[in-house]
This record gives C-alpha cells, sequence and structure tokens, in this order.
C-alpha cells in the first residue's frame, strides 16, 4: 500500500532524470560503500565537506608517485610538467567560472583564506576611518571576522544587511543601507546554514550604481550552481575545493584584472618576487604576486580532476536532480510534527536545516550517527544568524548528487526514531 | 540502539525533561556562565555559599538532553558539600566520562553521577557532560569568568 510519503516521491524518481544515473555515480564515490555503526553510509553533511570521486584521489595519488616536483621552480623534467598541470588548472577553473583571463584565478586554501586575502591586501589599502562595509546576516564566520577584523584596524564600520524570516536577503534593507560612505560588499551566493540562493546579480548591479565592488562568497554556491563570474559582473569570487569535490586544502579566489593589479601582495616568499635585493624587493605580476610559497601541487591536481569530473557529469544533468530532492526532502520533514525548517527561501540549494521541539540538535545528530546517518549540528559557523532566528543551534541536512530518495527516505526515518527515542 | 541506551540512560532523559533547581537565584553570592561554542549549549550557575560550604545550587541555560541532566545532576549533589569536596567530585567525574576510569572502579562518593559512564563512548559528547562542572569551577573560583569549552 502505498504511503503518502511514497506518492509525494516524484513518479519513478530515476526516470524523470533520464540523462542522470545516481546509481552508476554512487560507484565514482568509493566512500559511498563505507558502513558506519553497522549501517550503510547516509552522508548528509556535504555542505561541510563533499566527499570525493575516485578520479580525484588518484589524480593526488598520482602526483606524488609519478610527478612530485616543485613548481616554477627547476628545469627539469619532474619540475616542468608539474608546472604545467598545476597551470593547466588554472586554465580550468578559469573556464569553471567563466573569467575572462587565467591570471585572474589565485590559489588558496579556500574560501576563508580566499576572503582574507581581499581584506587584507584589497582592504587595507582602499578602506579608510569611516568608511563603511557591508555584509548580511546569513554570512558564515569567515565572511565577517576577516571585515571587523579590518574594521577595526582601520576604524570603518561593519553595516549588516537584514534577513528575512523566510531566510531571504532583505534586499530592500540592503539597499538602504549603501550610501557614499560604502567602500566594499561582500555576501555569500548561498547560505550555508539556510540555502537561500541570494540574488547575487542584483546585489552586484546595486553596488556598482554606488562604485561600490563586491565579493561573493561562492562556497555553497559552485557545487550546485553554474557559476559565471562575468555574467554575475562581480569584483571577487571565493570557492573551496574541499566542497566541490576536490580534496581539502585548495580553493581559488577569482579577482577582476584591474583589482587585482593594484593591490599589494598579501604574504611575502618565494614565487611572489620578481626580483630580491636586501634594499628592494620586486613583486612578481598576477596571479603569482598572491601565491607566496610552495603551493599544494597535489590539492591542484586533485582539483583539476573534481573539475573535469563535475564538467563530466554536467550541471545541467544534476542540478534539476539535486533539486527534486530538496523538494521531496523538504515536503517530508515539513509534514513531521514538531520539526520546523529553517530557511525557506524560494530559490534554495540543497540544504535543509531543522530544529524539533524539546529536543536539541546535539541529541538528534547523536541518534541519526548511529543510523549510519550524517548530518552537521549546531551553529554553523553562523553564530548571528542562529541569534536572529532565536534558536541556539539546528540539525542541517546538506545534499549532493550522490545522494538518493531512499537516503532522504532513511532520514526521515531517523528524524521520527529519534523523537520515539527521546520523546 | 543498546549502545545509545548507555548514553541516554532513563535517569539521564529523565532529568533532561523534568530538570532539578532550574531557577533563578536571587540570593546568591557566585555565579558564573559556561557556553559551548560549538553546539550552542549555555548555562549560568547560581551559588550560595556559606563558608566553604555550598548551601544552595541552581541553574538555567539552555542545551542538550547530556548538558541538562549533567545540570540538574550536579546541583542536586552538590548540595551541602564543601568546596574541597565538589573539586574532588569533579575530577573523578571527569575521569568516568572521559574513560580514564571504568564504571566498576568509580567511587562510590559519585552517586547518580555515575549514570554518565557511557558517555565515555562518546568522545564528541564529554562536553556536554563537563560544561556545567567547568562552570562551578569558575563559579567558585575568584575571577568567576565566563568558561567555554573551547
Amino acid at each position: 500500500m502505498a504511503t503518502a510519503r511514497e506518492t509525494a516521491r516524484p513518479p519513478a524518481a530515476t526516470a524523470a532524470h533520464p540523462s542522470f544515473d545516481v546509481e552508476r555515480v554512487r560507484q565514482d564515490f568509493p566512500i559511498l560503500q563505507e558502513r558506519i555503526h553497522g549501517r550503510p553510509l547516509v552522508y548528509f553533511d556535504n555542505a561541510a565537506t563533499s566527499q570525493k570521486p575516485r578520479a580525484v584521489i588518484e589524480a593526488e595519488r598520482r602526483f606524488y608517485e609519478n610527478l612530485c616536483a616543485n613548481v616554477h621552480r627547476g628545469v627539469h623534467w619532474l619540475s616542468e610538467h608539474a608546472t604545467q598541470a598545476y597551470e593547466d588548472t588554472r586554465i580550468k577553473l578559469q573556464r569553471f567560472l567563466n573569467a575572462a583571463d587565467s591570471r585572474e584565478i589565485i590559489f588558496v586554501r579556500g574560501t576563508t583564506e580566499a576572503i582574507n586575502l581581499v581584506a587584507s591586501a584589497y582592504g587595507r589599502k582602499n578602506i579608510q576611518a569611516g568608511d563603511e562595509i557591508i555584509i548580511s546576516g546569513m554570512e558564515h564566520h569567515s565572511n565577517i571576522v576577516p571585515w571587523q577584523m579590518l574594521c577595526e584596524e582601520k576604524g570603518a564600520y561593519l553595516k549588516v544587511a537584514p534577513v528575512l524570516d523566510s531566510g531571504e536577503l532583505d534586499f530592500e534593507g540592503f539597499e538602504r543601507l549603501l550610501n557614499t560612505r560604502t567602500r566594499f560588499v561582500a555576501m555569500n551566493h548561498v547560505s550555508n546554514v539556510l540555502g537561500t540562493i541570494n540574488p547575487a546579480k542584483r546585489i552586484v548591479e546595486l553596488a556598482h550604481q554606488w562604485n561600490v565592488p563586491v565579493l561573493l562568497d561562492g562556497a555553497q554556491a559552485a557545487p550546485h550552481l553554474k557559476v559565471d563570474v562575468r555574467a554575475l559582473d562581480c569584483d571577487f569570487y571565493t570557492v573551496s575545493g574541499h566542497k566541490l569535490f576536490a580534496p581539502t586544502g585548495i580553493g581559488a579566489l577569482y579577482g577582476k584584472t584591474k583589482w587585482l593589479e593594484a593591490m599589494p601582495p598579501y604574504q611575502g616568499g618565494g614565487d611572489m618576487i620578481a626580483s630580491v635585493t636586501f634594499e628592494k624587493t620586486t613583486y612578481n605580476t598576477i596571479p603569482y604576486k598572491f601565491e607566496a610559497g610552495t603551493p599544494n601541487i597535489a590539492g591542484t591536481l586533485g582539483f583539476s580532476a573534481a573539475i573535469d569530473y563535475l564538467n563530466d557529469l554536467k550541471f545541467e544533468s544534476f542540478a534539476p536532480y539535486e533539486h527534486d530532492l530538496l523538494v521531496y526532502a523538504t515536503e517530508a520533514i515539513s509534514r513531521l510534527d514538531g520539526v520546523r525548517i529553517i530557511g525557506t527561501a524560494k530559490e534554495k540549494a540543497a540544504v535543509i536545516s531543522f530544529v524539533m521541539d524539546n529536543i536539541h540538535p546535539h541529541d538528534v545528530g547523536t541518534i541519526l550517527d548511529r543510523e549510519g546517518i550524517a548530518v552537521r549540528t549546531g551553529h554553523h559557523c553562523a553564530q548571528p544568524l542562529m541569534d536572529r532566528f532565536n534558536v541556539p543551534a539546528t540539525t542541517r541536512a546538506s545534499m549532493a548528487f550522490y545522494n538518493t530518495f531512499e537516503e532522504v527516505d532513511a532520514l526521515v526515518k531517523g528524524i521520527q526514531g529519534v523523537k520515539e527515542f527521546l520523546g | 540502539m543498546s549502545d545509545l541506551r548507555d548514553l541516554y540512560q532513563e535517569m539521564i532523559l529523565g532529568h533532561s525533561k523534568s530538570p532539578h533547581n532550574l531557577r533563578v537565584m536571587p540570593e546568591a553570592n557566585r555565579t558564573a556562565q559556561g557556553f559551548n561554542p560549538l553546539c550552542g549549549d549555555k548555562v549560568k550557575l547560581y551559588v550560595k555559599l556559606e563558608g566553604d560550604r555550598i548551601a544552595d545550587l541552581s541553574f538555567e541555560g539552555s542545551g542538550c538532553a547530556i548538558s541538562t541532566a549533567s545540570a540538574s545532576l550536579l546541583t542536586d549533589t552538590l548540595k551541602g558539600k564543601t568546596t574541597a569536596e565538589a573539586d574532588a567530585l569533579f575530577e573523578e567525574f571527569h575521569d568516568l566520562v572521559t574513560g580514564k576510569r571504568q564504571l566498576d572502579e568509580a567511587h562510590n562518593e559519585l552517586g547518580k553521577l555515575k549514570v554518565f559512564a557511557g558517555v565515555a563512548e562518546f568522545p564528541m559528547r564529554v562536553k556536554c557532560a563537563t560544561l556545567v562542572w567547568h562552570t562551578l569551577r569558575s563559579a567558585l573560583s575568584a575571577s568567576q569568568e565566563t568558561v567555554t569549552t573551547e
């Protein structure tokens, strides 16, 4: 007999996505075969970090087994080929983000470092006492603290665009904050807690009317949406490799050439110089000016493999599938008594935060874990947002294209189990 | 789910749903706040100290089942104890929940607090059980600073 939940599933989920074979895709991710506490792993913590396809793991291994050398240094074969592979990745990322020039791609450890780089290099030079920087109320700590530190150092002011009850940006509230003292806008493209997809293009357009450059934190957007930095016309864009199916410790900053060229270096060291004497150092050109020291070469080659993987899989193919997963999970979780979803924006990525009556997320997380279900519980590095919604913490299920409708069913059953266990 | 029952013992669930001593205490002469930034747990502890004896204890705050039950049972257990006895119990409690000491070697003074022995199998939850104890230590010290688990 069909239950209400079964009928809610899109009729023949796989048939609705003929070009997307989730079972085949799952074979590419070795960890999805793991069992946790004796149960099949159900991984719903993709917003914290995504799992890695075999091709990415192999690319890192191949670097160390066959290609290990430093880049931009040696004249020997290995160094030459490692350099080539490293620079090819820059071009792949340029195309992935649709940047105008590969020199606009800077390799960094991740989004946190990318934002710190901009706050430090752009901010130190361009922000002065009395200036204002606008962020939003739904930022991750990494898009709050670097700007707070900059404001403190310069005597500038941090202004926070409000968030509506739906979890959407209060666009008019943002508009009201812009004025002649505004010098910079930094906002996420997709919220890591709410899943809200922000109207990035409109944010940029509006800020540009005031001649204010915009940084978009794309850590949570790039795994779900096709990003086009030229269409967005943003000034800076950040991505974390590890959320994009690449290894940890590698990410990218996109910046428009005109800004990058005018910015002072971020860190001093090897690779970022043209010439050094004890009297004076001449800095290298972009992008190398911002890449001091030996980079994460293995991670970069893993990143390269991840981009290839995503290009082969095609956003057009997996994004609709992910969206149906989101809709299905949202409906199923909404139907549960005593469970409330935080973040109900019209435009959402596949992220669902929820709270349960009288049950703390920490207990939810521990009990689901025993069912093999990995979710994130806590404040998700967004304490101001928790305060905004007057909750100490949430439980967050964040999905990727390798998740299935059956896994959503397991989550829903798990949540019901939590209620029975603690109820 | 048997190992979950080791963590969420009936007594813990009971105290988390109906915590004892959950109230503001205006006559307290020592207070301190504890915060676990990882999960957002907050606790404020009120202590009425008479000499070196804990005459009364209460708390308020929000937290998970483990941290709420821990606060409830701590306030029950330590009423009437001296600060030195409280310190000694904290050491024993800490050894128990971190697995340094097994349940069968636990000191009898721990009494009902032994119900937290199952926490040792859940290392991510040790801070939930010990937050209120760290907060007590701060309340009893001169500083009375907010403590965090990080």
